[in-house]
């Protein structure tokens, strides 16, 4: 537990990383086309996997409704895009990030009244009202066929790329490729500067023991409401990026087994670590597709891989790795 | 004046579903502290194993043959509530029992990944089309209400429902399996202290529970067909169910599904809408306003 240490500086930590982010930038040089769209799916999931633990790992609660602001970030981007009419992908994220801002402190005001499992139920049950609206109001969202986003409807950094006419689906992945990635580092460097600040430091004292971190004088339901507003913005986001490259949304996204396979994407990397869940959401993408590609039974595959995580390697692929490593280093 | 005596008899009818799922789901809350979200998934098994029961034994198509027929259709319905049971006698001590020490957010994983399993096992097993019984339905008739008619077997559901109800409550408060369920509840090491195999309270709380998800599967499925995916749409209105009337309370479970029953129906002749949002946003103002439900306590 790194409670006492500060931990090294934001430039260090970029320095250490500095390798891992040049290997992402050179690999669609690497892989082909379809291992491209994937890793840019993994690194959505890895933002949204990121701001999910700001609250299972950090603050200490487990939030089961996530797919809400994940599916609001999804749900606004392709609004804006269908009734708007704007093509710029940065409007389209600042839409997206401020519709979730809201949605995450009203439905977040609320919840953090509870804790442990009537925190995990309030949530999912919130989240459920924006699945049902999405699902009922159709002549408005589409109903179960939802919103169709196709990707000539964006455009990248203020209209300097657009994806219109031939070989416009290979210029569209690795574009958005590096578009993501870029994003995925800077809201990885911003989350890591939050967990490492004092109010970060707060968030884990109240994990640890809410009541004492009371009587040291921290407000302990705002600064629960104020992680489960970023959380919630960092999972919109996630949403907002996936859609182009999704081209639809779907009131899919926002049923609460949507919830569950993020938390599912975390516990896999281990949500006791600040690389868990990014490695975990890559790694669960990875899983999921593969899973589905080679088995119409690809829940059960994925529903036993959960199984065995939870028994045998409840740390997850980071905390498994790290103890590995600690004990090579003892010998 | 017809239609609200049918209106009120759906209602019921929906309740007593609900009752019997939420009243399995609470049970197992209020003695084990797991929030099981697989069962729903359980509920759906129920169906699943019933109609296939049926449908094997006596062909798709037995309708109109006769009182025996019928008879030995209803008898073979309660094999999805036995199998259920089965099912959950067997995973309580191998996936859940070592994990209770572990913070509960492990056991609330598991209850998913046993969500994932068993929906593709169903998959595997009865394949991906709806499987009916629908047969019981067709040959028990209908009666009149003023003009319209009514089903007869609804009424057969609504009873299973009292019935359960009342089962559950004289098993719950006048048996010595009863008081021990509830001292197990109540204080688990004081229980164990006192010589009570704990252990074996948990297999039993849990098979129960498991056992009142099936019969409701058991019992809806001559109704309506057993479809893939109708356990996590279950689950939810069975948690909404047990918010409201708080979670580990029997009675709570009464109430909590008769209310959900008469809004569900109210909502669909007069808010079509917004009517499942509605009764997600009774949940949370529940919560909020009474975190322990209407009839928690503590």
């Amino acid at each position: 537990m790194p409670a006492a240490r500060l931990g090294p500086s934001l430039p260090m930590v970029l320095a250490a990383a500095a390798p891992v982010i040049v290997a992402f930038a050179l690999l669609p040089r690497i892989v082909d086309l379809y291992q491209t769209e994937l890793l840019i799916y993994g690194l959505t999931f890895a933002i949204a996997a990121l701001g999910f633990n700001l609250l299972l790992g950090y603050t200490g609660l487990l939030s089961f409704g996530h797919s809400a602001y994940f599916g609001m970030g999804a749900y606004t981007v392709a609004f804006i895009v269908r009734d708007l009419h704007v093509q710029s992908m940065e409007l389209c994220i600042l839409g997206g990030l401020l519709s979730t801002l809201v949605l995450s402190a009203l439905f977040g005001y609320v919840c953090v009244r509870h804790t442990r499992i009537f925190f995990s139920i309030l949530a999912l049950a919130l989240s459920q009202v924006v699945w049902s609206l999405a699902y009922k109001f159709f002549w408005v969202t589409g109903g179960t066929d939802g919103i169709r986003v196709p990707r000539t409807g964006v455009t990248l950094l203020a209209g300097l790329i657009d994806f219109k006419g031939s070989g416009s689906y290979q210029k569209f992945v690795y574009s958005y490729y590096y578009y993501v990635l870029v994003l995925f580092v800077v809201a990885a460097a911003v989350m890591w500067v939050i967990v490492h600040s004092p109010f970060g430091k707060a968030l884990q004292a109240i994990r640890d023991n809410e009541t004492r971190a009371g009587f040291v004088g921290i407000r302990v339901r705002r600064y629960r409401w104020i992680a489960f507003v970023i959380s919630g913005c960092f999972t919109g986001l996630a949403g907002a990026l996936w859609v182009p490259l999704n081209g639809l949304t779907t009131p899919e996204i926002l049923y609460w087994p949507f919830s569950g396979e993020i938390v599912f994407m975390t516990v896999l990397g281990g949500f006791r670590t600040f690389t868990g869940p990014i490695v975990g959401a890559i790694a669960f993408n990875y899983l999921k597709v593969y899973a589905v590609a080679s088995s119409q039974y690809w829940q059960l595959v994925l529903g036993c891989v959960l199984v065995v995580l939870v028994m045998v390697l409840p740390t997850g692929i980071v905390g498994t790795l790290a103890r590995l490593a600690g004990k090579l280093r003892r010998r | 004046m017809d239609t609200l005596v049918i209106q009120t008899l759906n209602s019921i009818f929906y309740a007593a579903v609900l009752f019997l799922i939420a009243a399995g789901l609470s049970l197992i809350y209020g003695v084990m502290r797991i929030v099981n979200l697989a069962h729903g998934t359980f509920y759906a098994l129920g169906a699943y194993v019933s109609a296939w029961a049926v449908g094997t034994v006596f062909g798709a198509s037995a309708s109109g043959s006769g009182n025996l027929v019928l008879a030995g259709q209803l008898l073979l319905l309660p094999l999805g509530a036995l199998a259920v049971a089965a099912v959950g006698a067997v995973i309580e001590p191998t996936l859940l029992r070592p994990l209770y020490r572990r913070p509960e957010e492990y056991v609330l994983l598991i209850t998913f990944g046993m969500l994932m399993i068993l929906e593709d096992a169903m998959k595997l097993l009865f394949g991906g089309t709806p499987l009916s019984a629908g047969s019981i339905m067709d040959s028990m008739g209908s009666f009149r209400i003023g003009g319209l008619l009514y089903p007869s077997y609804n009424l057969v559901v609504i009873g299973v429902g009292i019935m359960a109800a009342i089962g559950l409550w004289w098993f719950i408060y006048r048996t010595r399996f009863g008081i021990i369920l509830r001292a197990t509840s109540q204080d688990r090491r004081m229980a164990s202290a006192l010589g009570l195999n704990v252990g074996r309270v948990y297999v039993q709380a849990f098979a129960i529970g498991c056992f009142m998800a099936g019969l409701g599967g058991a019992v809806v499925v001559p109704a309506q067909a057993a479809v893939l995916g109708m356990g996590v749409d279950a689950l939810i209105l069975a948690f909404v169910v047990i918010v409201i009337g708080g979670l580990g309370s029997l009675e709570g479970a009464l109430v909590g599904a008769l209310i959900v029953g008469f809004v569900r129906t109210a909502g669909i002749q007069f808010f079509a809408e917004i009517e499942l949002a509605v009764l997600y946003l009774i949940a949370a103002a529940v919560l909020l306003v009474r975190p322990t439900g209407l009839f928690g306590r503590a």
